[in-house]
């Protein structure tokens, strides 16, 4: 039991890692542009979709990867001046309904384009192995996800605590017609900042690729995740997402696993399995919940 | 203006008649198969008009109204299982599910605004969605399958596919006139005056979250007896009515029907799964299409596609105009 616990602990910390990798570029974008943007898990979809094709090209996940990282950041320029750069404006319906069609045209673009089964991302050859953590055999790569993301969290926090871009970002979130009076350059601001959001996403897609399948659709669960974790932190809030993708990351893990194990010591099984496992899915969005309904702009929001 | 309105009413008259009479020229050319079509578009036309009351007439942008939708087919199917044999029982029960259960969300979301109510309507919804998900002993994942359709009494079986088509046409009438005459009503104005300026309504003295609120679980009510009809329909319930992205599939009906349009949500839900319909008989991959088709109307027409129309008639009238100037 200790070990088992052990060891999906380590797993929710992984997973709240790439939970926080997504939702880092989404609440940049949601708190400086004020953008609501489903599409945000399509690029996370083309990232891991970019990484398995060029890395079966290239016969390696690093190059695969390092190849990913660009080209997906140049689909998010793309969509950025295309169409997302004319719709800030407009009110969030229009957001969400714009990106919702986002989702349909990329689902289907990556079938036609790749076809309709999923696409093999192999481990990379190193890390394809298991290494002890006392007594749990773990992972090698789940580590090396959690390194990059702590990896990225720092680096976050560096460019938008210690550089000018950074200081234009928070000017941006915070008051936006200021940051303008100041002579902030607010159109490329929002190209760069989209763009770099598009590129974390794009880094989880990568990292989770080889985990999950790479397919149509793969980005549209996790999207309501990292939405919940950037409501749950604080809109445009970089330490919100962090602690958000923490809470959300181990509750639905443990909520998963541990919820209908402890049920099943009080309730008969039949129902403690069936309860459980409802439960389990439900707790993360629960805990939105009650976050909300005691902390209306989430536990750090990003304009007091 | 009055001929323009006598002359609208004519033709949804028009549309009636064409509707009643519908399954007996199919029947007559073979086409059974579109009996079927026309009744999913009929129970959708309701689910998008109660979303377009809170959507179009009360400025609210809920994006978990599905859940209110497959509340109510659930509530048709898990009566059934258990033994309800009475359709007007389980219509009854599903009004009574969607609305309470709407009631109970929208007192969490009418709390919040813009961006927070989107949110947390989206994660209510995906709450209930999970539930159904997990509920192993009402097929979980796989859904729900109902042996009967509950009976309708009166002497009628309700087991023929037109008699059924009769059933969805009275509720699909009822709920349209219900409609017009809720958003007309005082309590119909002042929700729009909400949705125009809360904070002007306040300032009057109208306690603008009631207003919201009521809308709210009205529009709840709605759905659950359109969920209860399709589950009807389908004889089959599945978790995937309850899902983010069938919200996000009303939406798209009202927003290209014209949200705040009376007729909105019927024909937002005619065109989307005609659309669909033709497409996918064309194509494997019709999604895109029906994307593409969506982003150019949010793009250029915030009214849907009556402005899409509207649009093109300024655009090809602005180089006659032109020209006419001195």
């Amino acid at each position: 039991m200790g070990v088992l616990l052990l060891e999906q602990t380590l797993n929710g910390l992984q997973f709240s890692v790439t939970l926080f990798l997504i939702a880092a570029g989404l609440t940049l974008v949601f708190g400086v542009m004020n953008f609501v943007n489903l599409a945000h898990g399509s690029l996370f979809m083309v990232g891991a979709y970019f990484a398995a094709w060029f890395a079966g090209m290239l016969d390696s996940f690093w190059l695969g990867l390092l190849c990913a990282l660009p080209a997906t950041a140049l689909v998010g320029l793309v969509i950025e001046v295309l169409v997302l750069r004319h719709l800030y404006a407009k009110d969030h319906m229009v957001h969400v309904l714009a990106t919702f069609a986002l989702i349909l045209i990329f689902n289907d673009l990556v079938r036609i384009v790749w076809g309709p089964l999923p696409l093999p991302l192999d481990l990379p050859s190193g890390l394809a192995s298991a290494i002890q953590l006392g007594p749990v055999p773990y992972s090698s790569f789940r580590l090396v996800i959690m390194l990059s993301g702590v990896l990225v969290g720092l680096l976050l926090w560096f460019l938008v605590t210690r550089t000018r871009i950074g200081m234009w970002v928070r000017a941006g979130a915070n008051n936006r017609e200021m940051a303008i009076a100041m002579g902030v350059n607010v159109k490329w601001l929002y190209t760069a900042v989209f763009t770099f959001g598009t590129v974390l996403s794009a880094l989880a897609g990568v990292m989770l690729g080889p985990l999950v399948a790479v397919e149509a659709g793969m980005g549209d669960g996790v999207l309501i995740l990292a939405f919940v974790v950037v409501v749950i932190g604080g809109i445009g809030s970089i330490l919100g997402a962090a602690a958000g993708a923490l809470i959300v990351g181990v509750v639905d893990t443990l909520g998963r696993t541990a919820l209908p194990a402890l049920l099943s010591a009080t309730l008969p099984p039949a129902i403690a399995s069936s309860l459980g496992s409802a439960l389990g899915s439900m707790m993360i969005y629960l805990v939105m919940v009650l976050v909300l309904f005691w902390r209306p702009s989430g536990l750090f929001p990003a304009n007091s | 203006m009055q001929t323009k309105k006598s002359l609208s009413a004519v033709l949804w008259l028009l549309l009636f008649v064409v509707l009643a009479s519908f399954p007996w020229l199919a029947t007559r050319a073979g086409e059974d198969f579109y009996i079927g079509v026309v009744i999913r578009i009929m129970i959708f036309a309701i689910a998008a008009s109660s979303l377009n009351l809170i959507l179009g007439y009360g400025g609210m942008v809920s994006f978990g109204h599905a859940a209110f939708f497959g509340l109510g087919a659930y509530t048709a199917g898990i009566a059934v299982v258990h033994g309800a044999d009475n359709a007007w029982l389980v219509w009854l029960l599903a009004a009574a599910i969607g609305g309470t259960s709407a009631l109970a969300v929208g007192y969490v979301a009418t709390r919040t605004r813009g961006a927070y109510f989107i949110m947390i309507t989206l994660a209510m919804g995906q709450l209930f969605y999970f539930l159904f998900v997990g509920l192993r002993q009402y097929g979980g994942d796989d859904g729900l399958r109902m042996s009967v359709r509950p009976a309708l009494g009166l002497g009628l079986d309700i087991r023929s596919e037109t008699v059924f088509y009769a059933v969805v046409l009275g509720w699909t009438v009822l709920m349209h006139l219900l409609l017009a005459r809720l958003v007309r009503s005082r309590f119909g104005l002042a929700l729009q005056a909400v949705r125009e300026n809360e904070q002007r309504m306040g300032a009057i003295g109208y306690s603008t979250r009631q207003y919201r609120l009521i809308a709210f679980a009205v529009a709840g009510v709605m759905a659950g007896v359109a969920g209860a009809l399709l589950a009807m329909h389908n004889q089959f319930v599945s978790p995937k009515l309850l899902h983010w992205s069938q919200s996000g599939t009303l939406m798209i009906m009202v927003v290209l029907g014209g949200m705040g349009r009376l007729h909105g949500g019927f024909l937002g839900a005619a065109t989307l799964l005609l659309l669909e319909e033709v497409l996918s008989g064309y194509f494997s991959y019709w999604h895109i299409y029906v994307g593409a088709i969506l982003l150019l109307v949010v793009m250029v027409s915030p009214d849907g596609l009556v402005g899409l129309g509207r649009l093109f008639r300024r655009k090809a009238a602005a180089p006659a105009d032109a020209g006419r100037a001195p």
